[in-house]
């Protein structure tokens, strides 16, 4: 099995603050990783490292995506490269159409990776089945990118794009917090349909529930910054059960 | 922070060093001499054998003129401008008598080629394979001080409507102008109107008779190109009761050191049910990065909703001039008539912008609504000035406003700064201003997913404008989009 | 400039020759002052600064001080509404030591007239008029970290019948890091007479002066204020101007947002009726990075009364991270009221968050409609909405003390309205 991401004694900070004291963590083709952890161990900052956000100064270590160095390239660049992150809060851009957006994303990335674009005619079709896949009404696709979306919406929002872009690699940072049962389902069917030997996905989340649906092949756990237990899925169900607290004596023993 | 260099040359490239209709045309010109006095506008009136009336009008106006001073309150800057270092007739060398496109200098004809103004009518061939879907745009081509062109005169004609120069309205349909001229924007109005109403020297006529909607856009494309001369172009349309008529503007300028002045005057009138949308896209030469040369653009735009339920619609893409001091305005006399006033500016490097509207509500329950979008990038300076003035008579007037600016980069500078008058309870005004810039987090997620970062600003500069752009016709929207860096917006949805 | 306010200046500068010797202290300020009045003169509407407010009232002044004595009675009337208080008591002009009463926390410095610091603010021509003129203020120091609970600054002014003298008050006040005061101004009178009052207020790193305002001038006064304030690092100006008097007022604010963290509020009222004309001006400097403004300005009109609002927010390049926010309302209650209103914002700095609104109408008819429904007569229902129109303004007076000051002002106002 080659490993789709590697990620090597990662260390990063904001504002001269650590987050990431050395992550290690290599992701296999085809799979599935899980990471939990409580709040403020690091899982958001580990999403925006890896998708490239400025605020965030890596000072060790190294992050090897097909082979790549990922820390390297541009945030567009990771995108065209194939690496899709579901943002935990995705912002509102006013004005901008939703179908408009995603096409010009999806042509964007076409381009740079030396594909033919989709016309409009032919990208409406897609949109349209997409969203009806993830059960969205038509017209989020012509509401402004997530303006006066509800928290669901704007979490399905993501999952739209994520079906429509086709990753190699997406990180669901907290795609499921604020989730009904119904919302939680349709983001697992979307994970799972991209499933496939070519396909890996980090999946970030507080809660075992999730990972019900989106079985993960590894479970990690990130405690102040670093992986302090990997496992099966077993470990999600185990975590659910004992908490955090027993995971994070152990780590600190 | 690269973020902010990279959206500065994004910018960039939808403004200054992206002008690419600097070119000049070598032509013969007949050019007055230089200078302002009484023997000029005696010369200028003379050339367009001018009635009686239209000379006294001009030299009552220019006795004005001498009498005031520029204006000082518009938050712009420049060095004092010499009037009588400029010619004030320009006009390109051509054969006498009535004009067909045929007679039209090939030089003119590719000018306007090159600028993308279609001056041959195209066949209309319905059901003809591979014909333009588009429709027809009448466009009348002011090159420097005269119209040079006017296509689809006969068409028109035959539904009624005049459109031709001023020059020539003057001729043919001489009560109307003589009626409507100066009526709306009197000749003393302003330091520039009067200068204007002084020297005009071409423009365009409309007039749309009852009941009649005009049967295509109507188009004036106005293009500076002889050295130190002034443009004073006069637009004058009358929509008579119950008409419709859409007007598009465009204006383009080559690319030269010295600083030329742009003074026009635009007057509307709409009668009783009447309607006119005006739209504007200004792209005059900005002058280059370090703010040398460009035009200065002062032009006084008023229309008249004179009629009971007429209505008049300014939209205007702001993005050329190195100085811009523009109010398209609307004077709602008549009774539930509505004014409108959809303002995109756009500056950057050293250029300046001082526009807005005024909407003064006059009659019952008329209704106003003000959406302005600035942007202003570089060292530049982008001022919104806008009057809502609600008169005693007034009842039931409604007048909403919104004032959105963004900033990019730390160098320029943006102003809003309205002016509400009410003089009537049953009045309503509200007014909502904002300042911001495009968000980090705006431009991380369009970058995650794939844009570049120029071309994530253009979406977000795009977003932030939509408001106004999608009031523009659709032939003016494509150009506009252009200009504000191309996005899919409109095409989906 | 109108023949009226050309000889309205020079009556002031012929008034400024022959008192000046008489004046105290150091002339050096005062004659420079009169320098700066005599380039400036009086501003007329053609000053962008004074387009909605006109000053042919002063016509009548002849700049000259009013009568120094009063009656006692005329002072305990408008004192038995300090409501016990700590104060400092003026009286047309002067310092009246037998009518104030300070806390120990607080000590009046000695008046020395200067021009202000600030050459935009020493270029004002009310500005100069008030150094060449005024012979009496407020001086006083609040101590680092010392909190000082509301104190009274009462001006009383008793005009006169057929002239109209001018007085001229020149208050100082400076806040040390971290001191605390509630200030209750007001400003009261009867009879026909200009005041002119100038403030200068400096509230130091982390100090937090709040201040009342309550204007209840006489009807047939012109009253101008002139307010300066500086606020440096993390310190705290919050202020509350209730404007009820005067047949020509106007409260001019430049409020300066010195250092980082600072926060400026500038709420006001006006309440107006008959021929009233008031005019608020504001202009908040945002300097340093990190500083709030916040400004609501609520304008009630009755009759002829002609509402003034003209306030600008000016953000320098350094002020980044600026917040600020300005609202300006008016309720029209007659058909020949009148509201001109100009917020402005001027910004340099791009990583800012700035907004103003405004808007201007009528007493909700369907709000009257569904009080009405209920069994609440007409003029009860619109005194309600009114009321209910200043409420947040009123609530948003932290001092108890300070706020009942200004809800009897208030209080004694709705009768001018006919309500």
């Amino acid at each position: 099995m080659t490993a789709m991401l590697t990620i090597r004694d990662l260390h990063a900070e904001i504002e001269d603050k650590p987050i990431l004291r050395g992550v290690s963590l290599t992701v296999p083709a085809g799979e599935v990783h899980a990471i939990m952890g409580p709040n403020g161990s690091g899982k958001s900052t580990l999403s925006y490292v890896l998708s490239g956000r400025d605020d965030y100064a890596v000072t060790g270590g190294e992050v090897l995506f097909d082979g790549r160095d990922l820390l390297a390239m541009e945030p567009e660049e990771r995108a065209v490269a194939g690496l899709f992150l579901a943002f935990q809060a995705p912002v509102e851009l006013p004005g901008v159409g939703n179908a408009n957006f995603l096409r010009t994303a999806l042509n964007a990335q076409r381009r740079a990776r030396g594909e033919a674009e989709i016309d409009a005619v032919r990208f409406l079709k897609l949109a349209r089945e997409a969203a009806r896949r993830l059960a969205m009404p038509e017209d989020m696709l012509k509401r402004n990118v997530n303006v006066g979306f509800s928290g669901g919406e704007k979490k399905r929002n993501e999952m739209l794009q994520m079906v429509l872009l086709q990753p190699r690699f997406a990180i669901l940072d907290e795609t499921d917090s604020g989730l009904d049962i119904d919302a939680l389902k349709i983001v697992a069917d979307g994970v799972n349909g991209l499933r496939a030997p070519g396909f890996s996905a980090l999946v970030i989340t507080h809660h075992q529930r999730l990972l019900e649906l989106i079985v993960p092949d590894r479970v990690h756990v990130l405690v102040r910054g670093q992986i302090v237990r990997s496992g099966g899925p077993d470990l999600a169900r185990e975590l659910e059960v004992s908490g955090y607290g027993a995971v994070i004596r152990e780590a600190a023993a | 922070m690269p973020v902010v260099a990279e959206t500065l040359d994004a910018v960039q490239s939808v403004t200054q060093s992206g002008y690419k209709w600097g070119f000049e045309t070598a032509i013969e010109m007949d050019l007055a001499p230089k200078g302002l006095n009484e023997d000029i506008i005696r010369l200028i009136s003379s050339r367009k054998q001018e009635p009686e009336w239209l000379l006294a009008w001009r030299l009552k106006a220019y006795a004005a003129w001498c009498a005031m001073t520029e204006p000082v309150w518009a938050k712009v800057h420049h060095a004092p401008i010499d009037y009588q270092d400029l010619h004030y007739y320009a006009a390109p060398k051509q054969k006498a008598g009535p004009r067909s496109l045929d007679e039209v200098d090939p030089e003119l004809l590719a000018t306007y080629e090159k600028l993308g103004i279609p001056l041959r009518e195209r066949a209309i061939l319905a059901g003809v394979e591979g014909a333009d879907t588009r429709p027809d745009v009448a466009v009348d081509a002011v090159f420097d001080s005269v119209s040079v062109a006017t296509t689809f005169r006969e068409t028109l004609r035959k539904a009624g409507v005049v459109f031709c120069p001023i020059s020539e309205a003057v001729h043919e349909v001489p009560e109307l102008v003589q009626r409507y001229l100066g009526s709306v924007v009197p000749a003393g109005d302003n330091f520039f109107a009067a200068l204007n109403s002084a020297v005009f020297t071409d423009g365009s006529f409309v007039y749309i008779p009852k009941g009649v909607r005009c049967p295509m856009e109507l188009s004036t494309y106005f293009r500076i190109n002889a050295r130190n001369t002034g443009q004073f172009e006069r637009t004058l349309i009358i929509a008579d009761e119950g008409s419709h008529v859409s007007y598009l503007e465009g204006c383009t300028a080559p690319m030269r050191d010295e600083n030329q002045l742009h003074a026009a005057v635009v007057e509307l009138v709409a009668l009783d049910d009447a309607q006119i949308k005006y739209s504007t896209v200004q792209n005059w030469y900005p002058g280059d990065a370090n703010g040398r040369g460009g035009i200065y653009n002062f032009v006084t735009k008023r229309g008249a909703c004179r009629g009971a339920r007429s209505k008049i619609s300014w939209t205007q893409v702001e993005t050329g001039s190195a100085i811009t001091w523009k109010y398209p305005s609307c004077i709602l006399q008549g009774d539930d008539s509505v004014g409108e006033f959809y303002s995109v500016a756009v500056t950057n490097n050293h250029q300046q912008a001082d526009t807005g509207t005024k909407m003064i509500h006059i009659g019952r329950n008329t209704r106003s609504t003000i959406v302005s979008k600035g942007i202003s990038a570089g060292q530049s300076n982008n001022t919104y000035r806008g009057l809502v003035r609600i008169m005693p008579k007034a009842h039931g007037a409604r007048n909403h406003t919104q004032c959105d600016s963004l900033l990019i980069g730390d160098r320029c500078g943006a102003h809003t700064v309205p002016y509400i008058e009410s003089r009537n309870p049953s009045g309503r005004v509200e007014h909502e201003a904002t300042t911001s810039k495009i968000a980090e987090d705006q431009l991380f997620y369009c970058r995650q997913r794939g844009l570049s970062e120029e071309d994530a600003v253009g979406l977000i500069v795009n977003g932030f404008c939509k408001d106004v752009l999608k009031e523009l016709p659709m032939e003016f929207a494509v150009e506009a989009q252009k200009l504000l860096s191309v996005s899919l917006e409109g095409s989906v949805g | 400039m109108s023949a009226t306010l050309e000889q309205a200046g020079s009556r002031a500068l012929a008034h400024f020759q022959a008192v000046r010797d008489r004046l105290p202290g150091c002339p050096d300020a005062r004659v420079a002052a009169a320098e700066v009045f005599r380039s400036r003169g009086l501003p007329s509407r053609r000053d962008e600064a004074w387009r909605y407010t006109s000053l042919r009232d002063l016509g009548a002044t002849s700049f000259a001080a009013p009568e120094a004595e009063v009656s006692p009675d005329a002072a305990a009337e408008w004192i038995s509404l300090t409501r016990g208080l700590p104060r400092i008591v003026f009286v047309n002009g002067r310092l009246r030591p037998e009518l104030s009463s300070l806390p120990a926390a607080i000590s009046l410095g000695s008046f020395e007239v200067s021009a202000p610091k600030d050459a935009t603010a020493a270029a004002l021509p009310f500005v100069a008029l008030n150094t060449m003129f005024a012979e009496d203020g407020m001086v006083i120091t609040v101590d680092p970290d010392i909190e000082c609970g509301p104190v009274v600054l009462l001006a009383l002014t008793v005009g006169g019948n057929v002239d109209m003298p001018a007085v001229c008050l020149r208050h100082r006040i400076a806040l040390r890091s971290g001191a605390r005061l509630t200030l209750v101004e007001v400003a009261a009178g009867s009879g026909r007479y200009f005041a002119n009052c100038v403030m200068e207020a400096e509230v130091a790193d982390g100090a937090k002066l709040s201040h009342v305002r309550i204007q209840r001038e006489s009807i047939d006064a012109t009253t101008l204020s002139t307010l300066f304030v500086d606020a440096s690092a993390g310190a705290t100006y919050d202020s509350f101007t209730l404007a009820l008097g005067g047949k020509l007022a106007r409260a001019e604010v430049h409020a300066r947002l010195a250092g980082p963290g600072a926060t400026v509020h500038l709420n006001a009222a006006q309440l107006l009726a008959g021929s009233q004309h008031a005019d608020v001006t504001t202009v908040v400097s945002h300097d340093a990075p990190a500083c709030a403004s916040r400004q609501t300005v609520k304008n009630i009109l009755a009759d002829r009364a002609h509402g003034v609002f003209q306030g600008k927010i000016e953000v320098a390049r350094a002020a980044q991270k600026t917040d600020g926010y300005q609202m300006n309302q008016a309720l029209l209650l007659s058909p020949e009221a009148e509201i001109d209103s100009k917020p402005e914002l001027e910004i340099f700095a791009d990583d800012v968050k700035c907004s103003h609104g405004a808007t201007v109408g009528e007493l909700d008819g369907d709000q009257i409609f569904y009080l009405r429904s209920r069994g609440v007569p007409e003029r009860d229902a619109r005194t309600l909405l009114i009321r209910a129109f200043l409420a947040e303004s009123l609530a948003d007076i932290e001092d108890a003390e300070a706020r009942r000051m200004a809800e009897d002002a208030l209080e004694g106002s709705w009768e001018k309205l006919g309500r």
